[in-house]
This record gives C-alpha cells, sequence and structure tokens, in this order.
C-alpha cells in the first residue's frame, strides 16, 4: 500500500491530515496491516477534548486489543460512525474511508512533533 | 529460543506472520484469519500441527495402564479407532486433553504442545517396570491438517486409501503424495477433514504438493489464528482456557468423556464428588449482544455482582459476525438464556447464555 505524501505521522502508526484549523485522523497501513482483521473500533465521543499522543479509544483485530492514541490534541467534531458496521473499513482503505475522527486543532504547533511521509516510511522499514 | 517446525521455511516464503506457541514458532496467520476461516467452513485449510506433542506408546500392558490415567476409555477402543481423551490429576482437574490413536501394533498419544514436557514427565513417572514401553516424537514427527467440507475431494487424488471410506475418528496408514502417513479423520474445527502425520522430512514435499494442486480450488494455508476462532464456533475446549490444572472435565462440560465404569483412573473420586455435588461453577457459551468482543480475562456480571469470568472469545462468523465466548460461571448464572453482562474496560455489555456449541456442520 502506497504511503500517502501529503499525511504527518506519528510514531504510534496514526496519520493526521491536518486542514486549516481542522484535521482529520486514522490509523496507517502499516498498523492495519500489523493488526490483521479488525472487527470493532471504539472511538472518542463528539466533543471529548483530547490531548497529544494520549489514549482515546481502542481498536479490535480478531486476536488483540490495540490502544489508540491521538497524534494531535483538540475537540473532537465528528466520528467515522460507518465503521460500527463495516470496520474493516480500515482494513480496505486506512487512509480513506477507514478514518478515524476528526478534530477542531487545540494547538497547530504539535504538528512539529510529527513525522513526515519518508521519516515514517523510515520509521517502518526498521 | 523456540524451536522451529519441519514446515518454518515454507511459512516464512508464504508470508506467514511467526509467533511463539508451545515452544515453537508458528504461523498465527498467512493472509487474513478471517480468510482462513471462510476458506475451511467453505472450500478447505492446511494447518501445521508439528508442534503438538507425538509420543508413541507400545507394549502389551498400554491400555490397562493408560485406563488408570484418563477418564475415557482406552482399552474398548477398536484397531485404528481414534479417541478423545483427558489425563487427570488426583483434584480432578485436567492435566491435558489428548486423542489417542490406535494402530496396529502401537498406539500414538497427541498431547498439546504447551503440555508435551509435562505429559511426558507424567507418563514416565507412572510407567510400570514391564508391559509399557515410551517413545518422544515431539518436534521429529510432523502433522499437517486438512480440514473443510472439500477435504476429502483435494486429498483423494493424492492418497492411496479410500478416504470418503473412512469413519469420522477413525484412522488407516496409507501414502499422500507418495509420502508415507497415518491418515485420521480428525480435526479441531468442526468441519471434515484428515490428520496426516507424517515424517519431518516428508512433510514439506506433501505440504507444497498438496497447496499447488489446489491453489484454485481455494485450498488456503491457515494458522493458529483461524483454527481458534473455528474450534470456539464449534464448541472445543482449548487447553489452558476452558481445561486447567483447576478447570476439570465436569466443569468444562466434558463429562461425555468421562467412563465412571472404569475401576480407578486418576482423579475419579474428586470427579464424581464434583458430580453428585453438583455445585460447581461451569463453563457455559456466551453471545454478546453488540459488537464489542469479549475477551479472556473479563469479568462476568449478573445484575452488577460478579459470577464468572471470560475464558475465551472471538468474533465467529459463523454465528452470524456475532461475538461468542466462554466463560467460567457459577452454576445459578449457568442456565441457557440467562442474561448476563460482560464487563469491558469499565462499562458492562450484554451477554445470553447460550448452548454450545455455537456452529455445527450442516450434514
Amino acid at each position: 500500500m502506497a504511503l500517502p505524501q501529503h499525511l504527518l505521522y506519528s510514531k504510534e502508526h496514526e496519520w493526521a491530515h491536518v486542514d486549516g484549523a481542522q484535521a482529520t485522523i486514522g490509523i496507517t497501513g502499516y498498523a492495519q496491516e500489523s493488526l490483521g482483521d479488525i472487527v470493532y473500533v471504539e472511538l472518542p465521543k463528539v466533543g471529548a477534548k483530547v490531548e497529544q499522543f494520549r489514549n482515546v479509544g481502542v481498536v479490535e483485530s480478531v486476536k488483540a486489543v490495540s490502544d489508540l492514541f491521538t497524534p494531535l490534541s483538540g475537540e473532537v467534531t465528528e466520528v467515522n460512525d460507518a465503521l460500527n458496521d463495516d470496520p474493516a473499513a480500515v482494513n480496505r482503505e486506512p487512509y480513506e474511508g477507514g478514518w478515524l475522527f476528526k478534530l477542531k486543532l487545540g494547538n497547530p504547533e504539535e504538528t512539529k512533533k510529527l513525522l513526515g511521509a519518508s521519516a515514517y516510511e523510515n520509521l517502518t522499514a526498521e | 529460543m523456540s524451536k522451529q517446525t519441519a514446515l518454518h521455511n515454507d511459512h516464512v516464503r508464504l508470508g506467514a506472520r511467526m509467533v511463539p506457541f508451545g515452544g515453537f514458532e508458528m504461523p498465527i496467520q498467512y493472509s487474513s484469519i478471517l480468510k482462513e476461516h471462510d476458506a475451511v467452513r467453505h472450500r478447505a485449510g492446511l494447518f501445521d500441527l508439528s508442534h503438538m506433542g507425538q509420543f508413541w506408546l507400545r507394549g502389551d500392558d498400554v491400555a490397562a495402564w493408560a485406563d488408570g490415567l484418563t477418564i475415557n476409555a482406552v482399552a474398548t477402543m477398536k484397531p485404528l479407532q481414534a479417541r478423545y481423551n483427558i489425563f487427570c490429576n488426583a483434584s480432578g482437574g485436567a492435566h491435558d486433553d489428548t486423542i489417542f490413536y490406535r494402530l496396529d501394533d502401537a498406539w500414538l498419544l497427541v498431547v498439546n504442545a504447551s503440555n508435551a514436557e509435562k505429559m511426558w514427565a507424567h507418563l514416565n513417572a507412572r510407567l510400570p517396570a514391564s508391559g509399557v514401553t515410551l517413545q518422544n516424537e515431539h518436534g521429529n514427527a510432523a502433522l499437517i491438517a486438512i480440514q473443510g467440507p472439500k477435504s476429502v475431494e483435494m486429498m483423494q487424488p493424492h492418497a492411496d486409501v479410500d478416504l470418503a471410506g473412512m469413519r469420522y475418528y477413525f484412522c488407516t496408514r496409507g501414502n499422500v503424495n507418495g509420502v508415507p502417513a497415518i491418515i485420521a479423520r480428525t480435526g479441531y474445527t468442526g468441519e471434515d477433514g484428515f490428520e496426516l502425520f507424517v515424517d519431518g522430512e516428508r512433510a514439506p514435499e506433501l505440504w507444497n504438493a498438496l497447496l499447488e494442486a489446489h491453489l484454485d480450488d481455494g485450498l488456503e494455508p491457515c494458522g493458529l489464528g483461524a483454527r481458534d476462532v473455528l474450534r470456539l464456533e464449534a464448541g472445543m475446549p482449548l487447553y489452558g482456557h476452558e481445561l486447567t490444572e483447576e478447570i476439570t472435565p465436569v466443569q468444562a462440560g466434558q463429562t461425555w468423556a468421562l467412563k465412571m465404569n472404569k475401576p480407578a483412573f486418576i482423579g475419579k473420586e474428586a470427579l464424581s464428588a464434583q458430580l453428585e455435588r453438583d455445585d460447581y461453577a461451569r463453563i457455559v457459551g456466551l453471545v454478546m449482544s453488540g459488537r464489542v468482543p469479549a475477551r479472556e480475562g473479563y469479568a462476568v456480571l449478573q445484575d452488577g455482582r460478579r459470577v464468572g469470568e471470560v475464558r475465551s472469545g472471538s468474533i465467529a462468523p459463523s454465528v452470524g459476525n456475532q461475538n461468542v465466548g466462554t466463560a467460567l460461571v457459577e452454576r445459578h448464572a449457568a442456565a441457557d438464556g440467562t442474561k448476563l453482562q460482560v464487563e469491558i474496560r469499565g462499562t458492562a455489555h450484554d451477554a445470553t447464555v447460550t448452548a454450545l456449541p455455537f456452529y455445527k456442520r450442516p450434514k
């Protein structure tokens, strides 16, 4: 799966698409592949205030429960409800239909703590 | 340091994700657990089970001796018959659950990988002065299983015995793709299928021949992840989960295998007393109402009070994609239809006690 070049990445394998004061968050292709078949996603509630790199939910595969971290702080403005019926979308299209939640950014400076595509690619190639 | 089975290089070549299990590096999945599960339910899957312990028992006294160590009957087994059996401790807890295969000249005992060392010591400590000899092939001999409704169809062109004519839980010696094998119509998935005991050195050629010949028929290499989902749907206990040194066969609902008419065996008094009292916590099936999977170790509640614990849990594609599990619960909470809750990350989620198995293959 080709790594989108326009996104920012965390070492915990989340991606963020920053668009002005908004960001869309998901997990990377590497993350979904490592987890295997995803069967359940527990997301933060709309309106919740979340802090960068803190636990905000879980992603469950057939075999394992994994914590979900947010790569950026902010207020949750929308969650991907379609994943209730189709959690496998995270496997199929982690950067598109498998997005997890959207944020109104709390601190745009935090993007400096995230990785660009090439740095993330190096991280996962290790 | 984990050991490797004879098929290790083949697993790596097929892109398997390898994990330590029972002292071996084993494939947990190749492509996807759900895809592999689907292959076994609708076509067939190929499993490497070479991590399981294989002990050969020989001598005139094997049956009488083994009957003193196990809850099910050994001496009444017919030649070429296979039978599920459980070794217990004196308190009735399960030491291991196993399968005996009676060949013409010897008995093959297959034990769980994680219990193989413990069982080898257990058997040797109780070996009579004469009449029984033991041989440990754990890690040498290979075991390949083909499981699924197309097993006979896919295997028959490779075998020199009539597979369709074989009875369930019987075995025979034969050749598969020219490789000498003990062919047993046994398995751990709830589907028809065969388990092939072969020499480790010949295992890769057999594995690869079957996969290559039936790639287009949908035969998939399957890992331990799919195997666990398949066995859970089929209501089969997994040692360490539904059976342990503390959880007895009676608690685990394996009373069908308990032969109280045998004169004496380890654990008989304890199991007899447990059955008599009928007050014990027991393994039940649970079907979750919602989408959150139940997992091993989660608390089971009834009206807010803890009445047990989840022992296995998974999404169950063959049970309407519901989340199912097993739980060890107090007797009063164990009746079919009882409404319970599973505590998951601080929230109580509704579950219903449901008779096992969750899944039965269509006849």
